[in-house]
């Protein structure tokens, strides 16, 4: 399977198409930036650098890595993964590093978090 | 026959990379002959970088990624070697998704020299490549010639370093296989910043597990340069008084100063700064580290003639514009290790710095990283480190998150789970 460079122009009509329906939805700032996963604009471009930091153990863009049993988070529903997040944070659940993790970010860095890889496909090509 | 015709058509497009840099404007990626980036080195630092710069550019910078290894083989795990645990095969992963995955294009060979004023590199082959930027994840060079003898004795194979995993880590395994029961091996550390801090009491200790079941008589000395274990103290010496007693003795301040390892005896010999010479069957000999050589080559290691001060928005260079270094090779920030997953960490700050400023956007002006480690204690536990550090923008450093992070409570089997899976996980997020 080839792609990367033959698709990008696909992609990229994929992006206009989705710009177009973020101003026509007529959302929030955050929840816009959030309704394209991989919107090439600066907020979309720090929201998923954001996101890339739970990707060495949660797979890039959040999709879980063939033959690990860590899980993925894309297109885990937003109100979940600020629960769970939360959780750990607070203790109310367990874990190992994960309860130390999400200590490290606030709460609107978890809710970003969240939109995020609530809009992010769980399969398809790398992007 | 791929490769000459990736490395002519590097040469070629090399010349409309000098053109359009002679400007001084960044050009708009997305544009036929965009901007390219080349990245140096493919461990946990640059190949991330390498696929980074694809993904978060939409494919439209174009990165080259010059490695001199056939595959990548990790450095985290490879203690496991050591201990009998698992095998290098087990650890190598190809660079082959890179390219026919994320476009980025490959190039086996080493960088002979930057020229950083051109924004070119030379390639050993001799091929030439222009940049708009440069991406340069060296790893650490082993200083050798601080420790008298040492430089002779790694190269015939006596004393053995095993810190970049591949053929010494074999090599030294071999060493402790054929150790005789009742033999003593000794590790020597250097005195910090080195590569992975609590790598060498990791390797001890499943070293010491393996001399547990098949040479119970042997001797561990771990010679310290430090005054402390430099990482996961508590938990390491826990392991070692309650699962090593009588295998593992851990002595800090011993600073090696010299090797030998003379023609007419198995024995080598440690010389030291202060304390009295060890004599030991198997030696590991672990040399004070800088960034890698073609960092110092290239001027870049402003700190201490050992480490590459970078600006932490964007890791450039502060001796050098365009060039920007990460990983191991960096004058870190406080608390920062030099791990593979911080590495990982650094190259996806910089490729989307990157792909900021050549779409004339603003850097993110509160970039995060984050870090976890794992250390096996013996073949069936690990102990873990975690860390979230973030800009802070009064200090124009990372610190960590006041609160976030922490040790685990205890060794324990339900985390070399999750050290095997972070493996397997992080390997896919630089590589596939």
């Amino acid at each position: 399977m080839s792609i990367g460079l033959a698709l990008a122009p696909a992609r990229a009509r994929g992006v206009r198409i989705a710009r177009l329906a973020r101003s026509a939805a007529g959302l929030g700032a955050a929840l816009i930036a959030a309704a394209s996963a991989f919107a090439q604009d600066v907020q979309g471009l720090r929201l998923r650098s954001l996101a890339a930091t739970c990707a060495a153990c949660h797979g890039t863009d959040g999709r879980a890595a063939e033959g690990a049993a860590l899980p993925g988070l894309a297109a885990l529903p937003a109100p979940y993964l600020v629960a769970q997040m939360q959780a750990f944070k607070s203790g109310a659940r367990a874990g190992t590093v994960m309860p130390q993790l999400a200590k490290g970010y606030s709460d609107a860095q978890i809710a970003q978090l969240a939109a995020w890889f609530a809009q992010t496909p769980s399969t398809g090509a790398a992007r | 026959m791929k490769r000459r015709t990736l490395l002519t058509f590097a040469g070629a497009a090399g010349g409309l990379g000098l053109a359009a840099c002679t400007t001084g404007a960044p050009r708009a990626i997305g544009t036929p002959g965009s901007a390219r980036v080349l990245v140096v080195g493919g461990g946990f630092g640059g190949a991330t970088a390498a696929k980074y710069l694809r993904l978060l550019s939409q494919y439209r910078i174009e990165v080259v990624l010059v490695e001199p290894e056939a595959a990548f083989v990790s450095c985290p795990l490879s203690n496991l070697v050591l201990g009998g645990a698992t095998t290098l095969a087990d650890l190598t992963r190809p660079y082959e998704r890179l390219g026919t995955r994320h476009g980025v294009r490959v190039v086996r060979d080493s960088v002979a020299r930057i020229d950083v004023a051109q924004r070119s590199a030379q390639l050993a082959s001799g091929a030439t490549i222009r940049y708009d930027k440069l991406v340069l994840s060296p790893g650490v060079e082993m200083m050798w010639d601080e420790i008298a003898g040492l430089r002779a004795t790694q190269q015939q194979g006596r004393i053995l370093q095993a810190w970049q995993a591949g053929p010494e880590t074999a090599a030294l395994r071999r060493q402790l296989e054929a150790m005789p029961d009742g033999g003593v091996f000794a590790i020597c550390i250097p005195e910090a910043p080195y590569r992975c801090p609590p790598g060498p009491y990791e390797r001890a200790s499943v070293v010491a597990d393996y001399f547990k079941r098949a040479k119970p008589r042997a001797k561990l000395l771990i010679l310290d340069a430090n005054d402390d274990v430099t990482s996961k103290g508590a938990l390491f010496k826990q392991v070692w008084a309650e699962s090593y007693k009588g295998i593992v003795e851990y002595r800090p301040q011993h600073k090696a100063s010299a090797v030998n390892a003379a023609a007419n005896t198995p024995k080598s010999t440690v010389s030291f700064e202060v304390q009295d010479d060890v004599r030991a069957d198997v030696l590991n000999v672990l040399p004070p580290m800088r960034a890698g050589a073609i960092a110092v080559q290239t001027g870049l290691a402003n700190a201490n003639a050992r480490w590459c001060q970078v600006a932490w928005l964007n890791f450039e260079s502060t001796a050098a514009k365009h060039v920007h270094v990460i990983g191991d090779a960096i004058q870190i920030a406080p608390l920062m290790p030099k791990s593979g997953h911080m590495a990982n960490s650094h190259a996806k700050v910089v490729a989307a710095a990157l792909v900021a400023e050549l779409n004339g956007w603003e850097i993110d002006p509160a970039p995060m990283l984050s870090n976890t480690c794992y250390s096996f204690v013996d073949e069936r536990r690990t102990v873990h480190i975690a860390s979230v550090h973030a800009y802070v923008a009064v200090e124009q450093t990372y610190r960590t998150v006041p609160g976030a992070g922490g040790l685990s409570a205890a060794p324990n089997a339900l985390e070399a789970g999750h050290a095997w899976n972070w493996a397997q996980s992080i390997w896919s997020d630089m590589l596939a």
